[in-house]
């Protein structure tokens, strides 16, 4: 046995886009414990809703996060129609479904991007990101907005997207899927790539099951779970094909989320096949009332959004408590483990194969 | 059953001193652990755990009166560590036999319990 020696991991490092931090514990070359610390950018966005009117409070929710901020104003929005039985125009639904799904191909570019960097595949992060400028084109064109659309609010979507535009969105997904699939064969291809990815961070099924991970994570350990089941938007009617792997190493994990960018860009074009003509929102006045806990599947994995009005009698503008739990939170666990017993150069890896956000943990 | 599965909000009431046999149980189930959370209450506080299976929620809400100590479900849930530390440093409650229990540092805030002053 090595001499044990604590190696601090973060908060501030290369393959970090935002501040967590592991002690490693490493005898000669390997982690045999890590202990992570976060807390950094801790915002107190919940607390927010003792300042901002139920309405208001989307654009706070929205910024949890710049890369899912769609799907967290969705998903407070859900809450807060779900608490006050608001039910939203179907358009709305579908529009609201393909921005979410958008979303999605534009997290898993980028985070594809990010992997490249990872194992010092310079071109192949640029060309990711090159790739993910078209989804962030079309954000800009119908929402107005690359970043944080606000589009969503409670009672349905502020804006519509017009029959030519939706159309031409369907012509430029599909124009991009050679250009996604030249560079994710690139990924599950290469000799090199597969050294850095295939067998590193294992992390089974059961081990899956009991540290409660979500997402690609845990789809990539053959947990058949997501969320887009669970009703909201236009999942079930358009269809989907959950993916699944059950290798649950890093090269698994790789390979859902490249899976996940087709499968989105397929519910997009059956969306935008079936999407009705119709009010895009529903009128909501009056007091916020009621309780309600909902979920989205965000491109992390699993996000719960809890809303809660005032007692009956005290009720308010105001929401007396906003949860919002977000994907990360529950894939930290599991990311403790597979660190256990892997080579200190793999750390990175296993690191960004969760695709930690920690600002939207810490809210 | 329908298929809007979300929309069935399942809320049950329990007293703190039945929360670690009723999570024992869901755990013998089959149930995902999927948050903890607390809010402020005039008594002191309400804790709200999910618990997920077939993609539908159950949830405990658990009455915790203020200065009352509350049993960790880190022994059947291991990840439930980051919540209840969470709850520790932001309302001030305690939990018993938290397996990875950061004393108070695992957020990092400007004032002890901010979001529960009184304490």
């Amino acid at each position: 046995m090595g001499k044990r020696t604590i190696i601090p991991f973060g908060p501030q490092h290369p393959v970090l886009p935002e501040p967590v931090h592991l002690d490693l514990v490493i005898e000669d070359e390997k982690v045999v414990e890590a202990i992570p610390s976060i807390g950094f950018i801790h915002r107190g966005l919940e607390k927010l809703v003792e300042k901002k009117e139920y309405p208001e409070m989307v654009y706070v929710i929205e910024r949890i996060c710049g890369i899912c901020s769609f799907g967290h104003g969705w998903g407070y929005c859900a809450a807060a129609e779900g608490a006050m039985g608001v039910e939203i125009p179907d358009r709305a639904e579908f529009l609201r479904t393909i921005w979410h799904e958008l979303s999605r191909v534009h997290s898993h570019l980028l985070w594809l991007g990010l992997l490249a960097d990872g194992f010092g595949f310079e071109s192949l992060f640029n060309h990711c990101w090159r790739v993910r400028e078209t989804i962030l084109d079309i954000f800009e064109e119908t929402t107005g907005g690359r970043v944080i659309f606000s589009v969503c609010k409670v009672g349905g979507v502020r804006k519509d997207i017009d029959a030519d535009t939706l159309k031409k969105i369907a012509d430029t997904l599909e124009n991009i899927k050679a250009d996604i699939k030249s560079l994710t064969d690139v990924f599950l291809d290469d000799v090199s790539v597969k050294n850095r990815l295939v067998g590193v961070g294992y992390l089974s099924k059961q081990d899956a099951i009991d540290l409660c991970t979500v997402g690609p994570m845990a789809r990539a350990s053959g947990i058949n779970q997501d969320l887009r089941f669970n009703g909201h938007g236009k999942y079930l009617e358009v269809g989907f094909t959950p993916c699944i792997e059950e290798q649950g190493d890093c090269y698994a994990r790789c390979k859902v989320r490249i899976r996940e960018i087709f499968e989105s860009i397929g519910i997009i074009q059956r969306c935008i096949e079936a999407i009705p003509e119709g009010a895009i929102d529903v009128p909501v006045k009056g007091k916020f009332t009621g309780e309600f806990i909902t979920r989205m599947e965000q491109p992390r994995g699993e996000a719960v959004y809890y809303a809660k009005a005032f007692d009956p009698g005290k009720e308010t503008n105001y929401l007396e408590r906003m949860r919002v739990r977000t994907p990360t939170n529950m894939n930290i666990p599991a990311m403790v483990k597979t660190l256990q017993g892997c080579d200190l150069a793999d750390v990175p890896m296993l690191v960004l194969t969760i695709d930690p956000c920690i600002s939207c943990t810490e809210r | 059953m329908s298929e809007k599965k979300y929309a069935i909000q399942d809320i049950q009431n329990i007293a703190a001193s039945e929360l670690l046999e009723r999570v024992r149980k869901l755990k013998e189930d089959g149930y995902r652990f999927s948050q903890a959370c607390a809010m402020n209450r005039e008594y002191g506080q309400d804790l709200l755990y999910s618990f997920d299976k077939d993609h539908i929620l159950l949830n405990l809400k658990v009455k915790v009166n203020e200065g009352e100590e509350v049993e960790s479900i880190t022994g059947e849930y291991w990840p439930a560590f980051i919540y209840e530390n969470e709850m520790h440093d932001l309302f001030g409650i305690k939990f018993l036999h938290n397996a990875l229990d950061y004393n108070g540092n695992f957020f990092v805030t400007a004032e002890p319990t901010p979001w529960n002053p009184k304490k």
